[in-house]
């Protein structure tokens, strides 16, 4: 044996064959416990937590999946579009594109669900994502919808609304004891469905308005944060529906392509500005009305495109994803909906082979919204 | 008398050190952050990016110092097999130490994920915005991470191998303790 063998040391004298087993013992026991704290941390023994493939299922219950196409938002339309700041908002928050000027906007016009093919109706929920380019990085991202607050305040809240109105398979309706249930468990969620059946339909996306629902922080150039919700008001006159929905599968889509070859289609950004107590961790609650409302500049279509050739189909409409003078606020719906749509993003990138071309060709495109 | 191997210089044991919570806290914190819709999960994206970028960085310096700073030699007497093991289990660390961030960034760049390192300051993107990119590497980055998790365990488990049963002053030339 070599001198430096630690069996040649008389200090040292050999482990007898039960202490070896005891220490390999030990050994095993530490690596065990590291790996599952491991697992426990990736949620191998939480089948309860809510992941974001949870949500997602959650949302399937509505339509969906369709390989290749968003989780939720999946039937949309691309569009190439510039924000034109007047610099009203510089004032609040330091981000650059806030300066007067102009910014490049991809923005995507979509219906809520995961299902891509769907029949357009004048009931669902319309959105608008919008993805702001300034130079030199710093870009903003937000997803709107039209709704006036959000359904529920929280992701598990979301979850539960979305299991407990899923239409029972037997009845093709919502179970009444599930809805029961759900209010009695989230008792912000029937107030908040209240406000948002009050709520005024617009014709379709080109005079609708479209709201950020969550608080973020405006933060200046001085350091000073405040409170600000925004939406997106259109500057088109608004068109109450028609008595009955036009036929069309996409008649929604038709009409607002058919509207961007007639006119300029443009929206106003309006920041509304809180006040100390206006809730920032509760997006079913409106705030006052009263509120300081600034309009920071506009928002107009330049062109629109089919997701198969738009620039808005590799793009995560995450709210997280915000510029240096916008922060999150205490709402646990951002971070809901940054997992979420991280995951669905990543699930459908892995997709591409299997997609289906989206819904709004390239052809209803060019032809000016013939579908 | 010779315990076989002398002790690793002290900037390979602070380095040693630090990216040993680094790392380990990276990996607990992406497989947590990618598992919940809570709002720990914001809170657990803006640490991962920065601090995988501080990684990279911190393996480039740690390869260097390794150059100017080379470890001490294995015991004599350590089999061939094991030694062999060691070497190769050494090499894949520093891979993956180097390839994991390096993946992080390309596939957040593949998506077109902004990388804040606070203070207004982000990373430029290093690949072109595409989604099949993203999904490869996306794919990638979970695999390598969990191919070092498991390396890491390794690591562990040899060093306690070599501290308790072996006792050949392996262990001690890293913690700096001699080991009874």
């Amino acid at each position: 044996m070599p001198a430096n063998s630690p069996f040649d040391d008389p200090s040292r004298p050999a482990l007898a064959p039960a202490a070896v087993a005891i220490r390999l013992g030990a050994i095993g026991a530490v690596l065990a416990c590291a790996a599952l704290l491991f697992a426990y941390t990736a949620g191998v023994f939480s089948p309860h937590r809510l992941s974001p493939d949870r949500m997602i299922a959650a949302v399937d219950l509505g339509g969906g999946p369709v390989p290749g196409f968003r989780r939720n938002h999946a039937k949309g339309l691309c569009a190439a579009a510039r924000f034109d700041s007047n610099g009203a908002a510089a004032a609040l928050s330091k981000a650059a594109l806030f300066k007067p000027g102009s910014v490049p906007v991809v923005a995507r016009f979509s219906l809520s669900g995961g299902a891509a093919f769907q029949a357009d109706k004048p009931s669902t929920v319309r959105a608008l994502g919008l993805r702001f380019l300034p130079p030199g990085g710093q870009e903003w991202r937000t997803g709107m919808i039209d709704l006036p607050v959000f359904p529920a305040r929280t992701a598990g809240a979301f979850y539960d609304l979305l299991k407990d109105t899923a239409p029972d398979p037997a009845t093709g309706k919502p179970d009444p004891a599930h809805m029961k249930a759900l209010f009695a468990a989230h008792p912000e969620v029937l107030p908040a469905l209240k406000i948002i059946g009050g709520k005024t339909n617009s014709s379709g996306f080109a005079d609708d308005t479209y709201n950020a629902l969550h608080a973020f922080h405006f933060v200046n150039a001085q350091g000073a944060s405040v409170p600000v919700r925004w939406s997106l008001v259109p500057v088109q006159a608004v068109v109450p529906p028609p008595a009955s929905p036009p036929s069309g599968d996409n008649y929604l889509f038709d009409d607002l392509i058919a509207a961007q070859a007639r006119q300029k289609l443009q929206w106003r950004l309006v920041l509304a500005v809180g006040q100390a107590g206006d809730p920032t961790a509760d997006a079913t609650l409106p705030w006052p009305a009263d509120r300081q409302k600034i309009d920071a500049g506009t928002v107009t279509i330049d062109s629109l495109s089919s997701e198969a050739d738009g620039s808005c189909t590799a793009v995560n409409y995450d709210p997280l994803v915000l510029p240096d003078g916008i922060e999150a606020s205490d709402d646990p719906l951002l971070s809901a909906r940054s997992a979420t749509y991280a995951r669905s993003f990543t699930l459908r990138a892995g997709e591409t082979a299997e997609k289906k071309p989206s819904a709004i060709t390239p052809q209803i495109v060019q032809s000016g919204g013939k579908s | 008398m010779m315990r076989g191997s002398g002790l690793f210089p002290i900037p390979s044991r602070v380095l040693h050190w630090l990216m040993a919570v680094l790392v380990v806290a990276m990996l607990f914190i992406g497989i947590g952050m990618v598992s919940t819709v809570s709002p720990r999960y914001e809170a657990l994206v803006a640490i991962h990016r920065p601090l995988g970028i501080a990684i990279l960085v911190l393996v480039v310096l740690r390869f260097i110092n390794r150059i100017v700073n080379p470890p001490p030699p294995l015991p004599d007497d350590l089999p061939g097999l094991q030694r062999l093991a060691a070497y190769a289990s050494h090499i894949a660390l520093y891979v993956l130490m180097f390839a994991l961030p390096l993946v992080g960034w390309g596939m957040l760049s593949a998506a077109r994920y902004p990388i804040d390192l606070g203070g207004g300051v982000q990373l430029p993107p290093i690949l072109p915005h595409d989604l099949g990119l993203y999904a490869g590497l996306r794919g990638l980055h979970t695999a390598l991470a969990l191919l070092l998790f498991g390396l890491v365990l390794l690591h562990l488990g040899a060093a306690l191998y070599h501290g308790l049963v072996r006792r050949d002053g392996v262990l001690g030339s890293m913690t700096g303790v001699k080991e009874d």
